[in-house]
């Protein structure tokens, strides 16, 4: 099915509570050599037909006022799968 | 004087809101987030819960409801608006007010008495407090903690838009110890801790002088009223 799937992750400076617990449970089993896990989100949008410039530039859009809130987050990546 | 309150679904103080209209003397009116007529209302409560089960993110998907976009048009007219814990999170998602809320520093739901300075007593839902009144009323959340840009920050405290500030703890990390905040005009009001729950004797946090007997809420509600009036 073809879709967009568009990254967002927490802003870099911003606390990662998530992250920092999975983190803290990776250290506990031993995984010292991991420094830090950040984690973020990945929304796929399908779609019956191929994905047109058009779809990619809404989804962009949707993606930095709705799909993301840029007080908090980073829209990191914008891809298409046809 | 009629005060729209709004459920969404996974609203839980709608009704408690309505309560609060109703004790501080005015005519509460539901209101359903499908819906895109206010039905007259002369101010509009954002309720606290978890709409639309806090997907995406807080009050993210409130702030696309009908009822919340005529709200976002009337406010800015206007129209006084409070904005409680989620009601809050669903301001800051509709832009009316700055900034974003993220889970608490130390990511547990904090549920607690919580005192707070009133810094801001010319808004529509605080006029009748004096300047600077420490107040007590409940707060439960779980992703009350304010951030802004620093930009932001600054304007926000050079324009006395910080209208309440935890006072003893901070209890979620907010920046700058800020509780909730106001718009330019001074009639959209947004705070995490609940003034809806601190409106009768008996059921309100703790004072010096019985157990319960906090009543600090109601003078938000009491304000808003005073505010139609004088309009």
């Amino acid at each position: 099915m073809p879709k967009i799937i568009v990254e967002i992750m927490p802003k870099q400076d911003l606390l990662d509570p998530q992250g920092k617990a999975v983190a803290n449970a990776l250290h506990r089993s031993g995984h010292d050599e991991i420094a830090a896990v950040r984690i973020g989100k990945r929304i796929e949008l399908h779609f019956d037909r191929e994905v047109t410039d058009k779809d990619i530039e809404n989804a962009k859009d949707q993606a930095a006022n709705f799909l993301s809130n840029d007080v908090i987050e980073d829209v990191v990546a914008v891809t298409v799968e046809n | 004087m009629r005060i729209g309150v709004i459920s969404y679904p996974g609203s839980l103080d709608d009704r408690d809101a309505q309560r609060a209209v109703k004790l501080a003397g005015g005519t509460p009116v539901p209101l359903w987030h499908a819906d895109d007529d206010l039905k007259k209302v002369d101010a509009v409560v954002l309720p606290g819960g978890f709409s639309y089960g806090d997907y995406l993110r807080c009050g993210a998907i409130a702030a696309k409801a009908p009822a919340t976009k005529e709200v976002i048009k009337l406010a800015e007219q206007g129209l006084p608006v409070l904005g409680i814990c989620n009601g809050f999170q669903v301001l800051v998602e509709s832009h009316l007010l700055p900034g974003g809320l993220i889970r608490n520093e130390k990511q547990h739901f904090v549920c607690r008495d919580q005192r707070l300075r009133v810094e801001n007593n010319s808004t529509a839902w605080t006029n009748l407090f004096e300047k600077d009144e420490e107040i007590t009323i409940p707060l439960k959340n779980g992703e009350g903690g304010y951030i802004a840009h620093e930009e932001t920050l600054k304007m926000l405290e050079a324009e006395n838009r910080v209208v309440f500030r935890y006072l003893d703890v901070n209890p979620n990390g907010s920046m700058n110890d800020i509780a909730g905040l106001t718009n330019s005009r001074g009639n959209v009001v947004g705070l995490m801790p609940h003034p809806e729950h601190a409106v009768e004797p008996g059921f309100g946090p703790d004072t010096e002088i019985a157990t319960r007997s906090g009543i600090d809420g109601l003078k938000f509600f009491q304000s808003a009223l005073k505010a139609l009036v004088n309009n």
